[in-house]
């Protein structure tokens, strides 16, 4: 949460130094081990001006007002970079220029393709699933048996409302939410259909007495902290609130499970915004993120799994070896994706959502 | 000498006037997903239609007022005895007392909030202080409720209503309360008859520095309210970042400039013309 406002008041207040031999590179906080940016510059001599934000929105914003000035920003392919790459925001990629190209996951790419046909914008970066977080203790102590890794866990009102009393958090996003309710009820989670919006609402609105707050970053602290017992939200925020929880003075036990039913595939990518300044550049530094120790080194600093196959046999076993990191097939099989759809849509989804949330 | 009238001019130029009538300008065209920036410029009023047309808005704009008004009044009611209390005492603890209502400001705003989420957790320290001291074993949770909505917004603003205050019941003439009080006014009659009257225009100027920014507060109620309490600024937040849509979520920063705007110019020039006939 805090990333919001904070890196609010600062995004506009950075501004990127540029110069020849440079590359302007836009990155989530703590998303780049910081010595392979040193290794960088020193085996292209091209210097890397490195910002971060912590909010697509953020970034969304600079990118849409235009002359950002940066070379590489590394967006969530939904609904974000989806929707920039429909505005014409960014370059398409000269293959030709990234020589590590084949080192990259296919089932990755194929899925991320969804989005950007072919992917000709842009390559996956870091990517993870959306499910379920929780307090093992406070769970087992309410409901023995619950179904920890199903999403009756947030959309079944018997099931929801023993968790009441310790608390409960639902992202606050319609593009995560309501695709999860489509796919608890047996529809396309990518569903645009109005009918079927509306029966996803009444599943949120069901279980809405039982929710303490729908936001999508509080429930990192509010799990950490033993404040809330139960939250829908991504892995790599459950993973740092499980990371907390154990390092805090009274231990507590936080669990992430992927739901059975299916789950919501994130990636993050790196692409190059049509207006950047240095995108030769920028292709360089692409195709140095290509390189398999990079994203080994990278997977190791964020704990996610990373878009690039070669680097799998360079990362530490408690991280490939992780299913909840990299989940078997049958899991990944399961995973889904979901397109944009029209600015209408957009909007009708939105005010949908918020009709959800309040209660109205 | 007409150099330093022209400044302030054109400041408010530069970083009023200028803004706003850009966003009036991206306010009056349509939205264009698909260019940068995603405004088509024109005339329209489409963005002004729904938002009078779509009740949401309407629900989300009569919670903001309602919460700024009653934030606004009971910033009031504490503001006012403070302001009181630092007006009369001894001249000499005056400023001690002044740096204790503006110290707060040292600290970040948003650290302050955060702060407050820390006490009032499930588990924060209010709770905390309550289930020790057994005045409660399970008492609930104030933070995400409207409640503590209220409570960031009259802690964050309660400077704003304490200074105006102050101003203007120190340089009132304790000459005044002594005559009221040798021909017989109880204590609480001089106050009704003269203190309050004449403190008017700091208990104005007070509720309109903290009522202002409270209806467009959008900080306070992300962090300590709930999702049911929808504000107008969240609407915003909402229009702008989730839905990419400019001219929407500028339409709502006009109105809520206008809505605001009008009825406090109105409010003032009634204030100058009252002062005027007293005068």
């Amino acid at each position: 949460m805090s990333r919001v406002f904070i890196s609010f008041l600062l995004a506009f207040a950075v501004v990127p130094a540029f110069g020849q031999g440079s590359v302007n590179v836009y990155n989530w906080s703590d998303y780049i081990a910081e010595d392979q940016l040193k290794a960088f510059t020193n085996d292209t001599g091209v210097k890397v001006n490195y910002t971060t934000y912590d909010s697509n929105e953020i970034l969304d914003a600079k990118l849409r007002t235009g002359r950002s000035g940066y070379d590489v920003v590394v967006p969530t392919a939904s609904p974000f970079f989806v929707r920039q790459l429909a505005a014409g925001l960014y370059l398409p990629l000269d293959r030709s220029k990234l020589r590590n190209w084949n080192n990259l996951d296919p089932e990755i790419l194929a899925a991320l393709a969804r989005y950007d046909a072919g992917n000709a914008h842009g390559i996956p970066w870091m990517w993870g699933t959306t499910g379920i977080g929780y307090n093992v203790a406070e769970i087992r102590k309410r409901l023995p048996d619950a179904p920890v890794d199903s999403l009756r866990m947030i959309f079944d009102p018997a099931v929801v409302s023993k968790f009441k009393d310790c608390g409960v958090m639902l992202l606050d996003s319609a593009t995560d939410v309501l695709p999860a309710a489509l796919k608890y009820l047996g529809l396309d989670p990518d569903s645009k259909k109005t009918e079927d919006l509306a029966k996803a609402a009444g599943v949120v609105k069901a279980v809405r007495p039982f929710i303490r707050k729908f936001h999508s970053s509080e429930y990192i602290n509010a799990l950490a902290g033993g404040n809330i017992c139960l939250a829908f939200g991504y892995s790599g925020d459950i993973f740092q609130a499980r990371d907390r929880a154990a390092k805090a003075k009274d231990k507590r036990d936080i669990a992430y499970a992927i739901p059975r039913e299916g789950s919501l595939l994130w990636i993050d990518v790196a692409a190059i915004p049509k207006d950047a300044p240095n995108p030769a550049n920028a292709l360089r530094f692409l195709d140095f993120l290509l390189e398999p120790k990079v994203a080994a080194a990278s997977s190791e600093l964020t704990g996610y799994a990373n878009g690039n196959k070669a680097a799998f046999a360079l990362l530490p076993k408690d991280i490939s070896g992780n299913p909840l990191i990299y989940p078997p097939a049958a899991v990944r099989a399961k995973f889904y994706t979901i397109t944009a759809g029209t600015s209408d849509q957009t909007r009708e989804r939105t005010r949908l959502w918020t009709t959800v949330k309040t209660g109205r | 000498m007409r150099a330093i009238i022209t400044l302030p001019f054109l400041w408010l130029g530069v970083f009023f006037l200028l803004p706003f009538a850009l966003v009036l300008v991206i306010a009056l065209g349509t939205n264009a997903p698909d260019s940068v920036p995603p405004v088509a410029l024109g005339f329209s009023l489409k963005s002004f239609t729904l938002l009078f047309t779509d009740d949401l808005y309407l629900a989300a704009w009569l919670t903001s007022l309602r919460i700024a008004a009653t934030s606004t009044l009971v910033a009031l009611l504490l503001g006012y005895p403070m302001a009181y209390a630092i007006a009369r005492a001894a001249p000499e603890r005056r400023p001690l007392l002044l740096m204790l209502v503006v110290l707060p400001f040292w600290t970040s705003f948003l650290i302050r909030v955060y702060a407050w989420m820390g006490l009032l957790d499930e588990n924060g320290l209010l709770n905390q202080f309550l289930r020790w001291s057994g005045l409660a074993t399970d008492p609930g949770t104030i933070l995400g409720t409207e409640w503590a909505v209220h409570l960031g917004i009259v802690y964050a603003y309660l400077p704003f209503m304490v200074l105006p205050l102050y101003a203007v019941l120190e340089k009132l003439d304790a000459g005044l309360l002594e005559a009221a009080a040798d021909l017989g006014a109880r204590p609480i009659q001089a106050f009704l008859t003269i203190t309050l009257p004449l403190s008017l225009p700091g208990i104005v100027a007070g509720c309109l520095l903290v009522f202002i920014p409270a209806v467009g507060e959008f900080v306070i109620p992300d962090l300590l309210g709930g999702t049911e309490t929808l504000m107008i600024g969240k609407v915003l937040w909402d229009e702008f970042f989730t839905n990419a849509d400019w001219p929407l979520a500028s339409a709502v920063a006009i109105c809520l400039l206008v809505l605001l705007v009008g009825p406090i110019a109105l409010f003032q020039r009634q204030q100058a013309r009252s002062l005027e006939r007293h005068l």
